[in-house]
């Protein structure tokens, strides 16, 4: 799960680790209030979506006085960002953040993430500030610093001295600095992080070392004992559908193709959307409906996949094991007897009783195409999408 | 021979008096596996599915001899239970549960480096050696005892595999669900050296997925050691978006890493016969098998 930059900045603050002052604002008023308490010269006015990029899509502003931040609120509040990482619809700017504006001497960057083969969180630093880090990892790897931590110790003290250090940094500031990445660990462990970023991590004029930015993701395995975390959920960065969908307790999610399919287990949803790909159409979603497929969570998939108006055909594959197929092929008729679904839909079931199940299929009075193999299924349904988009 | 599982194999099922345990014991019981034992803290004295519960592992393994465990735990006592049963001093531990915090495996993983214990999964179907031993959830009837070994990161599409695989005639020695989360136990290097060893395994199929390098460290992995054994791999996801996590907590696409497309690359650079379609996982052994001379 991903949260936005003011509320991970909330939770830097309990952890202590240095930020700057601001506060969020839903509207001009509130950022007025906000800069007014702020009470410094100059602010910086952040729009709060959940994709990076944000700077150069021109939703960072720094700004001279309250009339500024008011000004530059309005404009912001309702705008849609472009960024590299919100695809070219954008996002709709709701929230924004107000801080008052950090003189920076330089630019650095901190982050966690889980090294998975290590099987460990690895720390990262590096002098590099401010830019993107995949791009540092790919085109300058050896100027990104690692401490991989011991999850029986954490991140120990020398580790963080050691990568202060490695940044170059002395005195007051080193030690500044190796304290805020003890207390990034603490926020992360204590959190259930997936990864915890700070870009830029910033040395002040005065020597402060102080958060500019604040990246947080979550284990979604571990929310449930995180509910604080669990309520920043905004329903408003994800799409409907998929929101919806997760009210099922059902996988799905969106793509930009035509074929709907409906599937069992994540591994074989996946191999679907390729193989769909693979005889020249595009899969429109990804959707798994757990590996017990039962008429109920059958009419849920269809729910979701027809949500989406791109969708020319479905495709079901389903693989029967504990789960026998002549029961998912009631389910289908089922749900659809009870729903309208004017696009062809293709069913391919394999497994315990794959036999029953077709027979059951063949002989229902509703219009379904019967496949006898995946790929033929496939076939059939990139056919059927391209038959229906003309 | 086949690997982990076997007519030796002796199950204590932790879990077992859940829902979940019960249903699935009750068929692994079916497939002729002995079950020996189960645990449910607080449960210990009495009787399920005809077999002795135990309030430990422990205990279970010093009454009854089990030599494995199957674990059948909600995710957040999930992580205890495994390292209950590596304490023990059991042999083989493979966790089925999903939605097991990454925080709490890597210190299960940390936990296990100090023994010499094997854990399969979590978030897993298991493993099963046909007609021997199913220590896991799939359904058994798909299978067929033979000459392949089976390693993958999924459930279903791993049944989708074996099935090709037995239509075809051609039966497997051992297929083991590695599972699909981001920290998991035994990994793809771990089990091909195991049957690198075994003599029944002839050639081995291997499914992957995006997200992580699990394949890339197989494909050097089979160069280094000179694996000469066949292996057909097939990689789930070639057409899943970046940033997304698939289903399985572990199939996401991060910071550009994990495609299928640099999978795919490092396979073939390992001489692996890589399977475009999950509909022809099956026909692409077969073949490899009769280039050799194996069929």
């Amino acid at each position: 799960m991903k949260i936005h930059e003011y509320q991970a900045k909330s939770l830097f603050q309990k952890a202590g680790v240095p930020i700057p002052t601001g506060y969020p604002a839903f509207s001009v008023e509130e950022a007025v209030k906000a800069a007014r308490q702020i009470g410094v010269e100059r602010f910086v006015v952040k729009a709060q979506i959940h994709a990076g990029g944000r700077g150069k899509g021109g939703g960072v502003k720094l700004v001279n006085s309250i009339q500024e931040v008011e000004d530059t609120a309005r404009n912001m509040l309702g705008m849609t960002l472009v960024t590299h990482q919100t695809g070219p619809e954008g996002k709709k700017v709701e929230r924004l953040l107000i801080e008052e504006a950090i003189p920076i001497a330089s630019e650095l960057y901190a982050g966690i993430v889980l090294d998975r083969s290590e099987d460990r969180y690895v720390f990262m630093v590096s002098t590099e500030g401010g830019v993107e880090i995949e791009k540092v990892a790919s085109e300058t790897p050896e100027k990104i610093i690692k401490e991989w931590i011991d999850p029986a110790f954490g991140l120990t003290a020398f580790q963080a001295r050691n990568l202060a250090y490695a940044l170059g940094l002395e005195g007051p500031q080193a030690k500044n600095a190796s304290k805020t990445f003890l207390t990034l660990w603490k926020a992360f462990e204590t959190n259930d992080c997936s990864l915890a970023e700070i870009n830029p991590l910033v040395v002040t004029e005065s020597g402060e070392v102080i958060a500019l930015d604040a990246k947080m993701n979550f284990d979604d395995n571990a929310l449930y004992r995180h509910p604080n975390i669990a309520e920043m959920r905004d329903l408003s960065e994800e799409l409907p559908s998929e929101v919806k969908a997760s009210s099922y307790n059902l996988n799905y999610i969106k793509l930009d193709g035509n074929v709907g399919c409906m599937v069992n287990g994540a591994g074989l949803a996946m191999s679907t959307m390729d193989i769909i790909k693979l005889h020249g159409g595009e899969p429109a979603n990804f959707l798994d409906v757990g590996g017990v497929a039962s008429a109920e969570t059958v009419e849920k998939g269809f729910k979701i996949i027809l949500t989406d108006p791109a969708v020319k055909s479905i495709l079901i594959n389903i693989f029967g094991g504990i789960v026998r197929c002549d029961r998912v092929a009631q389910g289908v008729i089922d749900a659809l007897s009870t729903m309208k679904v004017k696009q062809p839909v293709i069913i391919r079931l394999e497994g315990t009783n794959a036999k029953m199940a077709a027979e059951l299929l063949e002989s229902s009075p509703l219009d379904f195409i019967v496949a006898r193999s995946l790929q033929e299924a496939a076939k059939m349904a990139v056919n059927a999408s391209k038959a229906e988009s003309q | 021979m086949s690997i982990l599982a076997n007519k030796d194999t002796r199950l204590v099922v932790q879990g077992l008096t859940g829902q979940e345990g019960s249903f699935h014991t009750e068929q692994i019981i079916a497939y002729g596996t002995k079950v020996v034992a189960g645990v449910t803290p607080g449960k210990g004295g009495r009787q399920h599915l005809d077999t002795p519960v135990f309030n430990s592992v422990k205990e279970a393994v010093e009454k009854t001899g089990a030599n494995a465990s199957i674990i059948f735990v909600p995710p957040a006592f999930a992580g205890d239970a495994i390292m209950e049963a590596a304490s023990s001093g059991i042999g083989l531990i493979v966790c089925i549960t999903e939605g097991i915090p990454a925080l709490d495996m890597v210190k299960v993983k940390n936990f296990l480096k100090s023994t010499e214990i094997r854990l399969v999964g979590p978030n897993c179907p298991g493993v099963i050696s046909p007609e021997k031993a199913k220590i896991g959830i799939m359904p058994g009837f798909i299978h067929k005892q033979g000459p392949i070994g089976v390693l993958s990161r999924s459930g279903t599409l791993t049944y989708e595999a074996v099935h090709q695989l037995t239509e075809l005639g051609i039966g497997q020695s051992t297929c083991v669900g590695i599972g699909g989360d981001p920290v998991i136990g035994s990994t793809f290097t771990d089990l091909l050296a195991l049957f690198a060893q075994d003599e029944e395994t002839l050639g081995v199929i291997l499914i992957g997925e995006i997200g992580g390098t699990a394949e890339e460290e197989a494909a050097e992995w089979i160069i280094q050691n000179q694996f000469d054994k066949p292996v057909v791999a097939f990689i789930a996801g070639q057409t899943a978006p970046p940033g997304r996590r698939m289903g399985h907590a572990g199939a996401i696409i991060s910071g550009g890493k994990g495609t299928a497309k640099e999978k795919i690359a490092a396979l073939k650079k390992a001489g692996i016969a890589v399977s475009d379609s999950p509909a022809t996982i099956g026909i692409t052994m077969k073949q490899e098998l009769e280039k050799r001379g194996l069929l």
